[in-house]
């Protein structure tokens, strides 16, 4: 997997770098317009938060009950990204929201819980970077929670009303919305996956440099 | 007396000469506040400036986390090996 990430960022870079011409080739929605084309980067954003979500709840899992100290570095890469992705998303929404709704931000079950999940990973990572000894389980649990609010905010959309659109817009869209679409998740799907790993390496590198010290401490 | 006279019009007229024309250009003051339905196109958020802020947010957001993996990560790999070839 480690040799695919300069591949794969690579990749996602010259996608990223081709996306506004196919992005632009779309065609305009109907009630919203030019503002519309945001989504092309926001739904990537928005599914990649709540996978990272998933992820570093299931890493905390492994690690809390299998006893295995590598999920760890797995869960606070995702907690990580999720943070990233978070805000990529928390950041995009508003300012297609501006102009197609004419408000920032409407405190709608979507949004909300989206912000909670958000919280969560700021709150999980800063425990686990000042909270000192213990973090590391009482962060996994929080992991927990944080991916118990993925479902929620999944179908929030189709259960209340909202002005957020609902998830049915994505597998209706025609033909020549879904090829930029699919385009823009597929590089954000190669970059998250390199960073990721790149991130996970980075916290099982930085257990070996502790584990080395103490060594030098016991020696 | 009817030279100071004539010094006063010429004064009074060539300091008001250019506020007149501006005056006479300028709207009645607004006694009240009347709502529309919608405002002027000029006036109307640029769909292109909210795109543009969006996707450059999103490019300049991850570059920089790219680069700040990098970086972190060249760090601990140097202090690994630094550490490494201190404990052989």
């Amino acid at each position: 997997m480690s040799k695919l990430n300069p591949l794969f960022i690579g990749l996602s870079g010259v996608m990223l770098g081709v996306a506004p011409w196919v992005i632009n080739a779309a065609p305009y929605e109907s009630t919203m317009g030019l503002v519309q084309k945001v989504f092309y980067f926001h739904f990537p954003a928005a599914i990649l938060f709540l996978v990272a979500a998933l992820i570093c709840g299931v890493a905390s899992a492994i690690f809390l009950f299998g006893k295995k100290p590598r999920a760890d570095g797995w869960a606070i890469a995702a907690a990580e990204l999720g943070l990233v992705f978070g805000s990529l998303t928390l950041v995009t929404g508003p300012l297609w929201a501006r102009k197609a709704w004419g408000v920032w931000w409407v405190w709608d079950p979507r949004l909300t819980s989206s912000l909670l999940l958000w919280m969560i990973f700021s709150a999980y990572l800063l425990l686990r970077k000042y909270g000192g000894p213990g973090s590391d389980k009482l962060g996994a649990g929080m992991a927990l929670f944080g991916m118990a609010n993925v479902p929620f905010i999944y179908v929030s959309v189709n259960v209340w009303r909202t002005l957020h659109p609902q998830t049915s817009v994505v597998p209706t869209l025609p033909t020549d919305m879904g090829i930029p679409l699919w385009f823009c998740f597929a590089a954000f799907t190669m970059l998250f996956m390199a960073l990721l790993n790149l991130r996970a390496r980075l916290e099982h590198q930085r257990a070996r440099v502790v584990a080395l010290y103490l060594a030098e401490d016991e020696a | 007396m009817r030279f100071y006279r004539a010094l006063f019009v010429a004064t009074t007229l060539a300091v008001t000469a250019p506020i007149m024309p501006v005056n006479a250009m300028q709207p009645p003051a607004q006694s009240e506040f009347l709502p529309v339905e919608d405002i002027p196109p000029g006036e109307q958020i640029p769909a292109f400036t909210m795109l543009g802020a969006a996707y450059g947010f999103v490019w300049v957001a991850l570059l920089g986390y790219v680069w700040s993996i990098a970086r972190r990560l060249q760090k601990v790999e140097s202090e690994l090996a630094d550490l490494e070839s201190r404990s052989k």
